[in-house]
């Protein structure tokens, strides 16, 4: 965990002080600045919201958005839904894993990539399709997807 | 408060407005079954048991005792084909986790359930949450909580905390229908913080010869 990170949690824990009713909004938040929820950081959460450590773990635990793992620096995910599989979406996945060396919510020993698969992410017009933080990378082939990673470092 | 007079079982019941169709049912006396309910604790809604048919202006519907108020002039049926057949259903799905469960067992003979109708599931946890209740709303320790979701949602000690609170309390483990608390228990002290259970045995002096007895603590009679 960087510097930064810990600074920005530390914010988001503090803004929501006091107030049971943000533990989603402070998990959410905090997911989205450090990538995952250390358990430390929830023992924070659950001492400053005032809210039991046990609930924190089960809200933390089911919903899929927050993750109980570190993740990598960068999210890589690939549409395994019904329109990309017919367009290709199977050979993508192949390449990618095979560019990545990581399977199926696996995270790398560098914390460079963390490969998910999804479906539908919901632009099957430009499907298949590959999401790399957020950005939607469309009609990807196992050709030109190797291309669009080397620019993640 | 007012009043609401509605029928349970062809039986003229008269409660206050707010009651559940369970609660009429239990001052009423008249028993519909039930597996996640304690009158200590919230309504759950977790167990589906207590599923009755109610009869309200010509329509018929399924609902849950524990959490539907009464209302007036409704007809409730504790025990109809369709009722009985949804009960054998849900016994045969908790079967599916613990068979041998006492209160099951006394169920699947009552509604003819069959014990291995389906594949059995690796965790002997019917997920009533009645352990995760109790240690919540009436203990207030939240040393138990629910992990996951879906089919995969399971109780989980929170090892930080219960190392320290559940040894004096373990109350849980004779709410739970399945011994499945207390399981989930002791395999949380053995992986998080052992030695616990044999410093209260020693302590205790119990003779070497039942010292592979768990001693667990009387629980006082719950009313």
């Amino acid at each position: 965990m960087s510097g930064n990170n810990i600074d920005g949690i530390i914010a988001i824990i503090e803004k929501y002080r006091g107030q049971p009713g943000s533990l989603i909004h402070a998990l959410v938040e905090i997911q989205h600045e450090n990538h995952w929820l250390p358990r430390e950081v929830m023992h924070q959460v659950a001492d400053a919201l005032e809210v039991p450590f046990a609930q924190v773990m089960q809200i933390a635990s089911f919903y899929k958005a927050f993750s109980l793992t570190p993740k990598g620096r960068h999210e890589v995910h690939v549409c395994t839904g019904m329109t990309c599989h017919l367009r290709g979406a199977a050979k993508l996945q192949a390449k990618v894993e095979e560019l990545t060396g990581l399977r199926d919510g696996e995270t790398d020993a560098e914390n460079k990539f963390t490969f998910e698969t999804g479906a539908c992410l919901g632009s099957c017009s430009i499907g298949p399709e590959l999401i790399v933080d957020g950005k939607h990378y469309g009609r990807m082939t196992p050709e030109k997807v190797e291309a669009v990673l080397k620019q993640y470092e | 408060m007012s009043e609401i007079v509605l029928k349970i079982d062809d039986k003229e019941v008269k409660v206050a407005a707010g009651t559940t169709v369970l609660q009429a049912a239990q001052q009423a006396g008249i028993y519909i079954p039930t597996l996640c309910h304690h009158e200590k604790l919230e309504a759950f809604g977790g167990c589906r048991l207590c599923i009755v048919e109610v009869e309200s202006r010509g329509w018929t519907s399924y609902v849950v005792s524990c959490l539907y108020p009464v209302a007036k002039d409704i007809i409730v049926r504790t025990r109809s084909e369709k009722v009985d057949k949804i009960r054998k259903v849900l016994v045969e799905e908790l079967m599916a986790h613990a068979p041998d469960a006492p209160e099951l067992v006394k169920l699947a003979e009552v509604y003819g359930a069959d014990r291995n109708r389906f594949e059995r599931k690796e965790s002997f946890c019917v997920v009533c949450g009645l352990c995760v209740r109790y240690c919540d709303e009436v203990k207030h320790l939240n040393a138990v909580g629910f992990i996951d979701n879906g089919a995969e949602r399971e109780i989980s000690f929170i090892p930080e905390v219960a190392k320290d609170v559940c040894w004096e309390c373990q109350e849980c483990f004779a709410l739970c229908p399945t011994s499945y608390a207390q399981a989930a228990y002791l395999l949380t002290e053995a992986l998080a913080f052992p030695g616990q259970r044999k410093a209260a045995v020693r302590a205790a002096k119990v003779p070497v010869a039942t010292q592979r007895i768990i001693p667990i603590k009387p629980v006082a009679a719950t009313t």
